[in-house]
């Protein structure tokens, strides 16, 4: 493990923003660190990077533990969601800035900041203030400023929060091809559950300060382990039913299920396009009333109110849309072809 | 010319007559009054002994003024931004008493503190340390009615630094003191020079508390301005105008580089000297955003 935390937790006053929470990073790997905010996932970040120190806990880079460690000594690479460049220096000077520090000579500096300045795109910028730039060069001049002295991990809290949405899907791009090139273990963070499914090898969600869920983009959007994460990634249709005789049973919907006493509630969830929706109100099972469409650019995504009075959103790819005649306010047929439940946790509103 | 071109051209009138009236036109008055005599005369007056003794006791005394408000009134500004502590918004509202109080007033604030019969003036003058009648005094008025300008031209500017540069340079291995000197104060370097010039500025323009601190002993507590005054009152005006366009003149320049200094960095040069400094070769093409990577 490149950097390990273990049952680490951080109390501001009487706020409790982190607790116990343990994970770990591959060496080389690029994890992404999400939430909402104030969920506490920049406070881990800022933890290990020793600018917040915990309330209890440990942290290891490299296998060292480094929870007495001050930050400039940990040798890591932190980029900031302003920027924080250095206002007053060119973006070489800013480069340079960890090269001074660390005492490197000038005639090894200069190369390496210039190497820095190709990668990055940034070729003949190098006498420009931080004033005179684009958002996304600043935070290109961020990243390799925090690279310049070979860290041995990159932190990065909300890298591309403060630029605009173009701008932004450019820059994850670029991050990930940064990473295969360089391969520095890197650790970022983002509220943005698109940003970290698209730019990281593995995800670790947090909520009110603990973590919910580590697991590939992957097995985070298609198992949720908590009832927060499936509420928080992507979009689910959630409802609460009651079982009685090994169905779940919400609305005049059962759903089979196994194990359960008669009584318990549980929540089902199923993904928008797993409900199947035709105009024909023969094709499918179940009959629904269509009271919205929304057009959502490679998608289109109805809402519908079933007979038992339950709204449930179905998503529809371009295409098979454009075959059927849908309109809103006429009745429609419709099935669920596949649902889950969310995992309980003591939770769900008992009634 | 319609109605709302009308406003403007009055507005802007107004604002450039306000200026102009208030300010250049008794400058040009005095400026061409002190050359009445020609640059001979003018250059007498202010190597006359007396008359140049107490310019120079001005500029020392403004200098140290300037220097010793530069370290505390930073201090104090970095304190009153950065912590937390009973009683700082009380602090906070005593820091502008200075430009409230008539300077004379704060002249014989300074006196009564320091004078022979006050229990610090006497423990002082057991020590050797004469402040009233003396350099000290004059230092120690000028401080006192300069102190706001330091404090109130960094509080802005410290509280707009983020943080988080600080904390950048601590990521990249800088210690406290390295980024106190890196980061810190280069960030805030526009406020620290304002304070410091106007300040400086200040202090060489500083009549009523000196003249009651120190009195106007010539060739040893006469600074500038009483010299003036003094020029004034024994019917010598022409003196009395060379050494004001000469103090009028040293502000002058002091505020011009002040607006230079200030600008922001790149820009601080006259276009002619940074267009000579830039001479230097520089790639012309720059690549596209999302660039090929090696590898």
């Amino acid at each position: 493990m490149k950097i390990e935390v273990r049952h680490l937790s951080k109390r501001f006053g009487s706020v409790e923003a982190v607790s116990d929470v343990s994970f770990g990073v591959k060496e080389g790997e690029l994890l992404g660190l999400l939430g909402p905010s104030g969920s506490g996932k920049t406070t881990v970040l800022r933890m290990i990077a020793g600018l917040e120190t915990p309330s209890g806990g440990d942290i290891f880079i490299d296998c060292l533990r480094v929870n007495d460690l001050p930050v400039q000594q940990r040798n890591i690479g932190f980029v900031f969601q302003h920027y924080a460049l250095f206002k007053h220096l060119t973006v070489f000077q800013n480069i340079a800035f960890g090269l001074k520090i660390k005492k490197w000579k000038k005639a090894e500096m200069a190369p390496r900041v210039s190497d820095l300045l190709r990668l990055m795109g940034l070729d003949g910028l190098g006498d420009r203030y931080p004033h005179q730039l684009s958002g996304g060069q600043r935070q290109r001049v961020a990243i390799a400023r925090a690279l310049a002295p070979r860290p041995s991990v990159l932190l990065l809290d909300e890298p591309f929060g403060a630029v605009d949405a173009k701008v932004r899907q450019e820059l994850r791009e670029w991050l990930i091809r940064l990473h295969d090139n360089l391969n520095v273990t890197s650790l970022f963070v983002t509220h943005d559950q698109e940003e970290a499914m698209e730019v990281s090898d593995r995800i670790i969600v947090f909520s009110k300060g603990k973590l919910e869920q580590d697991g590939s983009p992957a097995e985070v959007y298609e198992e949720p382990a908590t009832e927060f994460v499936a509420r928080f990634i992507g979009s689910m249709n959630i409802l609460e039913a009651e079982v009685r005789g090994n169905l779940a049973r919400v609305g005049g919907l059962e759903f089979p299920v196994t194990g359960f006493p008669d009584g318990h509630r549980v929540q089902v969830g199923f993904r928008p396009y797993y409900v199947q929706i035709s105009e024909d109100s023969m094709q499918w099972p179940l009959k629904a009333k269509l009271r919205r469409i929304y057009f959502l650019g490679v998608a289109y995504r109805l809402e519908i109110e079933t007979e038992g009075g339950l709204i449930l959103r179905s998503r529809m790819n371009k295409e098979e849309f454009r075959e059927r005649r849908f309109e809103v306010g006429r009745p429609v047929s419709y099935a669920i072809t596949q649902f889950r439940l969310l995992p309980q946790e003591g939770r769900v509103a008992a009634l | 010319m319609n109605a709302r071109q009308l406003v403007s051209l009055a507005l802007r009138s107004t604002a450039i007559g306000y200026v102009l009236v208030l300010i250049l036109l008794p400058l040009l008055v005095i400026g061409q009054q002190s050359l009445v005599g020609g640059l001979g005369r003018f250059s007498e007056d202010i190597v006359q002994p007396q008359a140049a003794a107490a310019l120079v006791l001005t500029l020392e005394a403004a200098l140290a003024a300037t220097a010793i408000n530069a370290v505390f009134g930073t201090l104090s500004a970095v304190v009153l931004v950065r912590y937390e502590f009973p009683g700082r918004w009380f602090l906070n509202a005593l820091v502008d008493l200075p430009f409230a109080i008539p300077t004379l007033v704060a002249g014989l604030m300074i006196a009564a503190l320091y004078g022979a019969t006050s229990p610090l003036g006497a423990w002082l003058q057991r020590g050797g340390i004469e402040v009233l009648y003396n350099v000290p005094g004059i230092v120690l008025a000028m401080v006192f009615v300069t102190m706001p300008f330091m404090i109130r031209s960094l509080q802005p500017v410290l509280m707009e630094l983020e943080r988080d540069q600080e904390e950048a340079a601590f990521t990249l291995g800088a210690g406290r003191w390295v980024t106190f000197w890196k980061v810190t104060i280069p960030s805030v370097l526009p406020g620290l020079l304002t304070g410091l010039f106007l300040t400086f500025v200040r202090a060489l323009g500083e009549f009523g508390a000196i003249v009651i601190v120190a009195g106007n002993i010539p060739m040893k507590t006469q600074v500038a301005p009483v010299y003036v005054y003094g020029e004034i009152e024994s019917y010598n005006p022409r003196g009395a105008t060379s050494v004001s366009v000469l103090i009028l003149l040293i502000s002058f320049a002091a505020l011009v580089l002040l607006e230079r200094l200030t600008r922001p960095p790149g820009e601080r040069l006259p276009a002619v000297i940074s267009r000579w400094r830039r001479s230097r070769p520089e790639p012309v093409a720059v690549p596209p955003v999302l660039p090929a990577l090696r590898g």
